[in-house]
């Protein structure tokens, strides 16, 4: 039998005011949870991007020296971002696609609302069509395709292609062969002059 | 003090993992209905805040680590960024910073609990030298943490601290360097001993994790000590340790978090110095090298003697002969309450403590030398004299006759009372 | 040892020449003692005073800057909320006025361009033996933490600042150096930076040495303590916090309690 001593069993000794004890108990728990959370929080928060990474938000580009047929890499918040100027034939390619042919129908295009086409116009800069700016990142798994330089093999559709499981992008980013299955996103970015962009 | 376990599972998962890895049960048994003296004071209760602190040291630490950069040109850069940048950084920084003084305020206060109250006399031994050791590694933990910010105090102290070891060359010539050299990876303090300094500090407070579970096995065994230094007697003397003392442990808590949040939001460099917000200089030493307050007393002591060598015996052996008081004190009695001749020598002490930990943080010439030599021959002179002496030659006061008899019966120092306390035919 | 000695000597002569207001030395060789100011930041409920940090910045802006870098400090901060505040356009103009290095490029050299929030505040010197050089051998510290590498920071920067004058009769000035009541040693190779006038005030605030000082005294207690704002406001919740939930704690442990004092009321001896 248990010992009323020192037994935790409350029913074996008398009390005058349960309720009145399990109310006060009730709330040092509620502030014990209280604190508990407050607590928690920055534990947990201070592993989100600190100030100075979040100000780095913006780069600039001089694409003077991109002559047509070319392209660039630029590092942009970790990220690499292709820059192709692109010749009359890319362009031409790009816009003779019918969206229906697509596998990701949808532009991508931070500077566009999230429901536009992918339509060349809506990929490429506006009112500049030359000039493609994206994030060179798979959007598979994450590696960064070929294409950039002259001499790489850049798929059947002449954009991009992805080494490391096939995947291949035209001559507007858009994805046309998997396993990737969206575009490559394009950031947000825009033209401070005819030979400077501004990403972020 | 073995008791025969009472945990039943509630469920089935209950039963299934008890038989496989009865954590729960040890919980349940150590925790929750331990039997623990009645009559603790609020003296008792900083052993579960200290718990606290280790835990909040290790959860702030972890998170700082995942910013703190340990290179010679990064350190205090970081620390910076951790100031400004990082989401709740300063937060983070300050209640590690703050913290550190707060768990030595705690321990502080706990090993005097430990002294004034005997709780290191047999059978607790090993208890109490398990303890010093804790407090060893704390002391070491702190003074490697305090190092990494990489400022003026933080290179400096390194520097004075490690080279006080080249001492043993006059033991042994050659000796001293070579283990010098050895502990700062190079011919002075620099980027191999920043990184080995971070190495370690992370790694110690898991060992000292370890030692506090081996401290609180060696306190289960024999169960607590008590204000009275009386031996529990009966089960009327104890209570379960939950709801009694989870609920006031929880209350003491709280108020010390109190003091910690008020320094921590509002003087959270007030126990700090101004000479660690500059940037490490090892071709500038500051005018005066002081370390934190918590090693102030055992500065002043390296100082008072005026010997390289014998100074910093004197700074190792004012915490080494912690390990020694359950043989230097000779008293049968446990608890000063009930020692009136040694009660006087202890507040004394406690006096000294403090009087040595204004003296570190002075230049030691002129008064302070002389008040800081005083102070530290009374500081050996309490552990090698009075504890062995006093012990012997002293008339205790009459103890009580059990703990439930301090605590219900008379609060008359001098009646006599009978040694059968508990009533027959309580169950 | 020695050196300690010769200091404290030394303080102490220059306290036993007559006639002169010195600020009183502190004991033991701790430098002179420094006057308490009133702050508008004082713990426990202080807050900063926005305009006094816009016209501090100016004051660090235009006279400091051109010797003392601040390399903890970017100009994004000046626009963020507990300190300056300016608004953003204002930050972005602030920045951009400055030349910062950055590179190498393409060709791999390094070039200029104009500033951006996220700088860090632009150094005026390219590092310390450029600073030294240009300084007869004194390097200009660095500010960002300025106001808690002191102690007691803000009064000690405006006792600096208002300190300047000229050296008693037998003080040994040496050649090259500033006589100043509140620096230890009393002397400092840093000419005097302020003088009335020396910038303009545009909100009616007087531009007297004593309020450049006190401005820029404020200025540089944000710039070591940006949070500080944050943390009195945060500080006062967890301490009301904590008041009243140690106060249901002491309820519940004397409820809890209750049970065995009634035990012990019930039980007879």
């Amino acid at each position: 039998m248990a010992n009323p001593e020192t037994s935790t069993d409350s029913s074996l000794l008398p009390d005058d005011d349960p309720s009145r004890r399990d109310v006060i108990l009730i709330g040092a728990g509620a502030f014990a949870a209280i604190g508990g959370a407050a607590v928690l929080w920055p534990l947990l928060d201070q592993m989100n991007p600190d100030a100075s990474t979040l100000s780095l938000s913006t780069t600039e580009v001089d694409i003077a020296p991109i002559e047509e047929g070319q392209a660039i890499t630029v590092m942009w918040r970790g990220k690499p971002i292709f820059i192709r100027h692109r010749t009359a034939k890319e362009i031409d390619e790009a816009k003779e696609v019918k969206l229906d042919k697509l596998i990701d129908p949808l532009a991508r295009n931070a500077n566009l609302p999230e429901d536009a086409e992918a339509t060349d116009a809506n990929r490429a800069a506006s009112d500049r069509e030359p000039w493609l700016v994206m994030i060179g990142i798979c959007t598979h798994l994450g590696c960064i395709p070929k294409g950039q330089a002259v001499g790489d093999y850049k798929g059947e559709y002449g954009g991009w292609f992805c080494p490391c499981h096939g995947s291949q992008y035209d001559t507007a980013g858009r994805v046309r062969v998997g396993p990737a299955p969206q575009n490559m996103y394009i950031p947000p970015y825009a033209f401070t002059s005819d030979t400077k962009i501004k990403i972020g | 003090m073995a008791h025969p376990s009472t945990y039943q599972p509630a469920s089935g998962i209950g039963r299934w993992f008890d038989s496989r890895l009865p954590v729960p049960r040890v919980m349940h048994d150590q925790f929750m209905v331990f039997p623990t003296p009645r009559n603790l004071n609020y003296w008792w209760t900083f052993g579960g805040i200290l718990s606290f602190m280790l835990a909040v040291q290790m959860a702030t630490g972890v998170v700082l680590a995942m910013h703190f950069v340990p290179t010679p040109e990064g350190a205090f850069d970081s620390v910076e960024k951790i100031m400004r940048d990082v989401n709740w950084g300063w937060l983070l920084r300050y209640s590690h910073a703050v913290g550190a003084s707060m768990f030595f305020l705690a321990v502080y206060i706990h090993t005097f609990r430990g002294l004034y109250y005997g709780s290191y006399k047999a059978p607790r031994e090993v208890l109490w030298i398990l303890g010093v050791l804790i407090l060893l590694l704390m002391i070491a933990t702190a003074f490697m943490g305090y190092s990494l910010v990489w400022g003026q105090m933080s290179f400096w102290a390194v520097t004075v601290i490690t080279n006080l070891f080249s001492s043993l060359d006059a033991l042994i010539p050659g000796l001293g360097t070579v283990l010098v050299e050895w502990i700062w990876g190079g011919f002075s303090v620099g980027g191999p001993t920043l990184n080995r300094l971070y190495a370690l500090h992370y790694l110690f407070p898991f060992v000292i994790a370890g030692v506090v579970i081996l401290h609180i096995w060696a306190l289960h065994v024999p169960g607590n000590n008590n204000p009275t230094g009386v031996d529990v007697k009966t089960a009327k003397d104890t209570i379960p340790f939950h709801p009694y003392y989870t609920i006031k442990d929880g209350f003491a808590l709280v108020v010390f978090l109190i003091v910690f949040a008020a320094l921590l939001f509002y003087a959270p460099n007030f126990l700090g110095h101004p000479d660690n917000y500059v940037p490490a200089n090892p071709l500038q030493t500051p005018p005066h090298i002081v370390p934190e307050w918590y090693f102030l007393p055992f500065y002043a002591i390296l100082r008072a003697i005026p010997n390289k060598l014998f100074g910093v015996i004197g700074l190792i052996g004012s915490i080494s002969i912690l390990f020694f008081v359950p043989w230097l004190d000779t008293s049968r009695i446990r608890s000063t309450s009930y020692r009136p001749i040694y009660k006087w020598f202890f507040w004394l002490f406690v006096v000294t403590c403090i009087a040595l930990g204004y003296l570190g943080s002075q230049a030691p010439d002129g008064w302070y030398l002389f008040f800081g030599r005083l102070c530290t021959a009374y500081y050996f002179g309490f552990f090698l004299l009075i504890m062995p002496i006093v012990g012997l030659i002293e008339r205790p006061k009459r103890l009580p006759g059990s703990i439930t008899q301090s605590v219900l019966g008379s609060e008359a120092p001098q009646r006599a009372v009978s040694s059968e306390s508990a009533p027959e035919g309580v169950a | 040892m020695t050196i300690l000695r010769a200091l404290a000597v030394a303080l102490l002569a220059g306290l036993a020449v007559p006639g002169l207001a010195l600020a009183e030395e502190a004991p033991n060789g701790h430098g002179p003692v420094i006057e308490a100011q009133e702050w508008s930041f004082a713990p426990p409920f202080g807050s900063f005073n926005q305009a006094q940090l816009q016209r501090g910045y100016w004051v660090y802006k235009d006279v400091c800057s051109n010797c003392h870098s601040m390399r903890f400090l970017s100009y994004r901060n000046l626009g963020e909320p507990g300190g300056p505040h300016f608004s953003k356009k204002a930050v972005e103009t602030l920045a951009s006025q400055v030349q910062v290095m950055d590179g190498p490029d393409d060709k791999g050299e390094m070039f200029s361009r104009p500033g951006r929030p996220s700088d860090h505040f632009r150094s005026p010197y390219a590092n310390d033996q450029a600073a030294r050089a240009a300084n007869r051998g004194a390097l200009p510290p660095d500010l960002s933490v300025m106001a808690k590498a002191r102690g007691s920071g803000p009064d000690f920067i405006y006792a600096l600042l208002t300190g300047y004058e000229k050296a008693p009769a037998d003080f040994d000035l040496t050649q090259g150096m500033q006589y100043n009541k509140a620096f230890p040693g009393h002397q400092i190779a840093m000419p005097q930076p302020l003088v009335d006038g020396v910038i303009p005030y545009t909100d009616g605030t007087k531009p007297t040495v004593d309020n450049y000082a006190k401005d820029v005294s404020a200025f540089l207690m944000w710039a070591a303590e940006p949070k500080l704002e944050e943390r009195h406001k945060i500080g006062a919740r967890v301490m009301i916090f904590l008041i009243v939930f140690a106060v249901i704690m002491y309820l519940s442990k004397r409820a809890v309690w209750a049970r065995l004092h009634r035990r012990d009321h019930t039980h007879v001896t």
